[in-house]
């Protein structure tokens, strides 16, 4: 019986934010999910039209029996396991898993190509890992998966450690198409139609736009008043609006990805953060000005003579190099560690639901995990407005022309 | 920091560069730059359509205006034309009043001139009128009193007793 519980536990954690799933009673020990859409969005419902059907042709090949090795472990490490599991980009597009009563595990989803570099290309399917519950062996090289890792193993498939718990195993480069990279592609798709649309809207119908676009002209508009012209000045914007622009809706859209039962943690994940500010860094930086350069070098400008300020620009300069590098990775840590805490919060306060088993705590929770699921889609609107403001903001320090002494 | 470090993927940090960048550089050409373009020409074109309905505004307030002072100097013309008919007509009057009354006076003086004449023609008629008749009515009557011898004689006498006196 605390098996089937728990078995619940992961069904709900799969499906945390589908508010309109509905769970039949067990049968023939297999859980049976109705899921009603969320049909709020028409992309959204067309698009899990389309990963519904893809589904159906490679879930039953792909859904494998395989014997459950965790017997031993409480609902409490399984859900913070299970939290963790999911925060983490994985090899395959796994949707959720069923646990039957026999112990077995059946895995509903479809595998992505694994790319390692280790001596040469090697491509291969990650169903070859059985969800990480298999070595895979390619061009007679093996590798296993250990926490969304992919480590060089011998045929058995051991795993070394030292003293902290850490795989000591050779990691192969792994460039494969993740989860999260099927998440970003099918993003930029998004994106790429929806405003690929807008634009040919407006020369169809004389400047005035139609159907989406309508929603989300005016937020392109208050990207280029409020944050752009705002922050940069009207004088040099212009070259920093496709950034702006494409870094808000893709933060957005990915955000309410991740709200979606999907599962996906694509910009909660530090890699995805890492390589945007990245870009803001050097976009930054490549288009300052002789002003900008001339603040961090000589912040006090012609207001001291030179031996006065020689004492303290020991100081200020390096406090100023390191600014530039601060400022991009105050940006990155905000966006990983927001959305990131989002997920655990809300997957935390379902998995109480289990934890509590009561009548009293576990609606509570899920009132709370509900509460807290809305919250998240502001905080998905307001990460992607912080991203692209302090960005424009940055690009404004960058651009800045001013009479420095006077200014000061 | 150390999971961070951990957790960082360098084949997602890889792809998401790569994917990222690759959309930028597509949305720049494909969308963002069709759609802020028209978006501007818009506002232009608002801009100026707002420009010229003010334009038209002035033109026509100055239309408004120029037929104003079209009608008040009309006004003032027929005006002035009336008040220049009315002197005329006055002058007119006046003047034809004034060769009126010459022309009156110099009949009168005329009439008065003729009247005088004929007067003074019938006085010296009558005059020579009296004159003959009261030469005939003496003539009568001297020959009445000069008929017979001893009325002769006695004015002989009377006209002898003058001339002694003178």
């Amino acid at each position: 019986m605390l098996k089937n519980k728990s078995q619940n536990a992961f069904f709900f954690l799969g499906y945390y934010r589908t508010f309109a799933a509905i769970f039949r009673e067990p049968k023939n020990g297999v859980l049976r999910p109705i899921f009603l859409s969320d049909m709020r969005k028409p992309f959204l419902s067309q698009f899990l039209f389309v990963a519904a059907l893809f589904l159906s042709m490679s879930a039953f090949a792909i859904a494998e029996e395989s014997k459950d090795d965790e017997g031993g472990k409480d609902l409490k490490t399984e859900i913070t396991d299970y939290i963790d599991h999911h925060l983490k980009d994985s090899h395959d597009f796994s949707l959720f898993s069923i646990k039957q009563d026999d112990g077995t595990k059946k895995h509903i989803g479809f595998p992505l190509p694994v790319i390692l570099w280790d001596d040469g290309l090697k491509v291969f399917s990650s169903s070859k890992f059985h969800h990480g519950e298999a070595v895979a062996e390619v061009d007679g090289n093996h590798y296993k998966l250990y926490h969304s890792k992919i480590y060089k193993t011998d045929a058995a498939g051991t795993i070394n450690y030292d003293e902290k718990h850490h795989a000591t195993n050779a990691k192969p480069l792994d460039f494969s198409i993740t989860k999260g990279v099927v998440m970003i592609f099918i993003t930029g798709l998004l994106m790429f139609l929806l405003f690929r649309g807008l634009a040919k809207s407006y020369a169809k119908n004389g400047s005035i736009p139609k159907g989406v676009g309508r929603f989300f002209e005016p937020i392109v508009l208050y990207i280029r008043d409020d944050i752009a012209i705002a922050n940069i000045g009207e004088k040099r914007y212009k070259k920093y609006m496709p950034f702006l622009l494409t870094v808000f809706f893709f933060i957005w859209f990915l955000n309410m990805f991740g709200l979606t039962p999907l599962g996906v943690n694509v910009t909660g994940n530090i890699s995805v953060t890492v390589a945007l500010a990245i870009v803001t860094f050097l976009l930054t930086n490549l288009t300052g000005t002789k002003d900008y350069w001339k603040h961090l070098f000589d912040p006090l400008g012609d207001s001291m003579p030179w031996f006065g300020k020689l004492p303290l620009y020991v100081i200020l300069i390096p406090i100023e190099i390191l600014g530039i590098f601060i400022k991009p990775f105050s940006l990155l840590i905000r966006l990983y560690a927001n959305m990131q805490a989002g997920h655990i919060v809300v997957m935390s306060l379902i998995g109480l639901m289990f934890i509590f088993k009561s009548w009293i705590g576990s609606p509570l929770s899920f009132g709370l995990a509900f509460a807290i699921s809305l919250i998240e889609i502001l905080v998905a609107l307001l990460q992607a407005y912080i991203f692209t403001m302090l960005s424009a903001l940055y690009f404004g320090f960058a651009s800045e022309e001013h009479d420095h002494a006077e200014a000061h | 920091m150390e999971k961070l470090i951990e957790e960082f993927s360098l084949g997602l940090f890889f792809w998401q560069s790569l994917l990222f960048v690759g959309l930028v550089l597509l949305l720049r050409k494909f969308a963002w730059k069709p759609i802020l373009d028209s978006v501007n020409e818009r506002e232009d074109g608002i801009k100026d359509a707002l420009a010229a309905a003010e334009d038209a505004k002035k033109e026509m307030q100055n239309v408004t205006a120029d037929s104003e002072n079209l009608l008040k100097e009309a006004r003032a013309e027929r005006e002035a034309m009336l008040k220049e008919a009315r002197e005329i007509k006055d002058k007119l009057i006046a003047d034809s009043k004034e060769q009126a009354k010459v022309e009156g006076d110099k009949m009168i003086k005329q009439a008065q001139a003729a009247i005088e004449s004929e007067k003074k023609a019938a006085v010296a008629d009558i005059k020579s009128q009296v004159a003959n008749l009261s030469v005939d009515i003496a003539e009568k009557v001297i020959k009445e009193q000069l008929s017979d011898k001893s009325k002769q004689l006695k004015l002989v006498d009377d006209l002898l007793g003058d001339i002694k006196l003178n």
